[in-house]
């Protein structure tokens, strides 16, 4: 292990001849050396300069040496404290290494002792330096590897995200289905400082209004039929870390009522229960919808609406962002051949220039399952036009909720006429009127290429 | 002082011959003429009854106040077992880029650890020693080359694994010095 920088030792002993001999030989092995003649003068000292290791004797008069390893730890938690004592008892040993001294030695040491003791502390000074640093590394990284792209687009998402990850702020993720709203839930999660804690995601769009209910705030064995034990709900799950709700746009307003009264109090009472359970969580949404125009409409709270939108952060859909279409794709062949155990392929110039034109309703999970399949079905040397559904047969977007099929649908159909709005409505077998509300609704536009 | 030398000051019986193959190992390393001569100290003076060795730190320090004046560096070379306060036992010590330095052969002969009297040992484990000591008195802090005469040692069997050379990158630091 290569010591980046001197280390620096301060000798508490109120015997000069110790605090000589050790100043001597610690300086032979060129390492900064500092004495004090008591706690006191060492507290001062530490108090405006920095020691990786003290080294200090246990009976001294005046304030002894383990009341000073206490008021050292108070004052700078991860020094290196070193006890000496000339009367060793078992009792002051595991007290000392109780109140966090690194290790403890009986006056006076061989003088492998003592190199060996020095030694191990500087391993462990290096070793938790390097942690910090691979800490930092990894915290830069994590989750940031699934965000793939390079527009500018995606470059001002990913500042937003670095920038919210630092504080606690409720978040909104706003984008069309398959755009990746949960991965920048995750990325916000993993690199703030509620990392170490849970990530629990709920999709609200799947359930409905009592077992949502059931599932956020948990429930007592028979509250209801079927609730045969105890369970803790989501909120709970998620003390110190996030909770992520997608489609929160689909909860019912008796829902938003009691996610408003959670979010505020960050207390609730599991269903059938009747104790106040508190829980320190953050909260990241996620919508697909235009909430602001919900809230017009009077379907969505406005105070929970502002409640959790404090930050928003768009993503944009795959469609405005087409320059990473060829970084995405190679990103899914890489995963799908590394998956599937298959030598890795590459795609023809023809099949990317048309995916780098197609709309992609479904987004980049659209894009990701295009890829998938052509893996799966072509062969084995490269992904050719052929293997992509483009063109011969619909692609299969993997939404689930019935909105996302029926916008997902309307827009292929209006892009299949041209946006011809009466033949469109044939072909979907409503009136024009009804197409016009659904294309309203669904906040749908002709894509600009 | 006329011209800048060496003294090894001994306390207490050595052998000419033994001294003479000192003095010559020194001289491959330090660029200045070594000179040996015979201290008067009362040793007994330094002796701890209770630990039944001699302190270290007491005999540097009345080395340096009486016998370091007349040259560069001075080395008082003894064959009592020291220690210093903290440590059970040294084999030598010296004041970093100071004038003065001990060194002791009480802990280098093979009797000492039940073995069988080597004298060849002895005297090459004392010249790596007082070679070491004089190094500190320069100003050289241990070094890290293993066979480096300025490597660390805290056992005998550490000193047998270096040489009684210095490295390049510490020869180079005593050469210019100025």
């Amino acid at each position: 292990m290569i010591m980046a920088k001197k280390i620096s030792i301060l000798i508490v002993d109120d015997e000069e001849s110790v605090r000589d001999s050790l100043f001597n030989w610690f300086m032979e092995d060129g390492y900064r050396v500092e004495c004090a003649e008591n706690a006191k003068k060492a507290l001062s000292i530490l108090e405006s300069d920095h020691f990786d290791i003290i080294l200090a004797d246990i009976k001294m008069p005046g304030m002894d040496g383990l009341e000073m390893l206490r008021r050292i730890k108070l004052l700078k938690k991860d020094s290196i404290v070193i006890v000496m004592t000339a009367f060793a008892t078992v009792d002051t040993a595991v007290q000392a290494l109780k109140d966090g001294a690194f290790d403890y030695v009986t006056k006076p040491f061989d003088p492998d002792d003592l190199s060996h003791l020095i030694r191990n502390a500087s391993k462990q000074i290096a070793l938790s330096e390097e942690n910090e640093v691979l800490k930092a590394n990894v915290i830069s990284l994590e989750n940031v590897e699934d965000l793939v792209g390079t527009s500018q687009a995606m470059i001002k998402v990913l500042k937003q995200v670095e920038h919210v990850a630092q504080s606690d702020s409720s978040v909104i993720i706003t984008g069309e289905s398959g755009t990746g709203k949960e991965l920048i839930a995750k990325a916000i999660h993993s690199n703030s400082q509620r990392k170490f804690f849970p990530m629990v995601s709920v999709h609200c769009g799947a359930l409905t209004e009592s077992l949502l209910e059931s599932e956020l705030f948990g429930h007592e064995k028979g509250a209801f039929t079927g609730a045969m034990y105890n369970r803790k709900g989501r909120f709970e799950m998620a003390d110190g870390g996030t909770i992520f709700l997608d489609e929160i746009a689909t909860i019912s307003f008796k829902m938003q009522v009691e996610l408003l009264r959670v979010l505020e109090s960050k207390r609730f009472m599991r269903v059938g229960g009747n104790k106040e359970i508190s829980s320190d969580f953050r909260v990241i949404c996620a919508t697909n919808r235009d909430l602001k125009t919900m809230v017009r409409e009077g379907t969505f709270r406005e105070d929970l609406f502002y409640r959790l939108n404090v930050v928003n952060i768009h993503i944009p859909p795959l469609r405005e962002r087409v320059e990473d279409v060829p970084q995405l794709v190679q990103y899914f062949i890489r995963k799908y051949c590394s998956s599937m155990n298959k030598p890795l392929i590459s795609i023809d110039t023809a099949a990317l220039k048309r995916l780098e034109g197609f709309d992609f309703p479904g987004n980049v999970r659209e894009l990701e399952n295009m890829i998938e399949r052509a893996i799966v079905i072509g062969n084995g040397k490269d992904i050719r036009l052929k293997d992509l559904p483009i063109g011969t047969e619909a692609a299969e977007p993997s939404v689930e909720s019935l909105d996302d099929h029926e916008r997902i649908h309307i827009h292929q159909i209006l892009t299949k006429y041209n946006w011809n709005i009466s033949r469109s409505a044939k072909a979907l077998k409503v009136d024009r009127v009804t197409l016009y509300k659904k294309i309203k609704k669904y906040d749908l536009k002709p894509a600009s290429r | 002082m006329n011209q800048p030398s060496i003294t090894l000051i001994t306390f207490g019986h050595f052998e000419k011959d033994f001294l003479e193959r000192v003095v010559e190992e020194v001289q491959c390393e330090y660029p200045y003429p070594i000179r040996i001569r015979e201290g008067h100290l009362d040793l007994s003076e330094f002796h701890d009854a209770a630990r039944r060795q001699y302190n270290g730190n007491s005999l540097l320090k009345e080395i340096d106040s009486r016998f370091s004046a007349e040259s560069l560096k001075t080395l008082g070379l003894v064959s009592v077992d020291l220690f210093i306060p903290i440590l059970t036992y040294i084999f030598g010590q010296a004041y970093l880029n100071g004038r003065t330095g001990i060194a002791s052969l009480y802990r280098f002969s093979n009797e000492h650890y039940g073995m069988k009297k080597d004298e060849a040992l002895l005297l090459d484990r004392f010249i790596k020693e007082v070679n070491h000591e004089l190094g500190h008195t320069f100003g050289l802090i241990h070094c890290h080359i293993p066979t480096c005469v300025m490597r660390s040692s805290t056992y005998v069997e550490d000193i047998d694994q270096k040489s009684a050379r210095l490295c390049a990158s510490c020869r180079g630091k005593v050469r210019h010095l100025p």
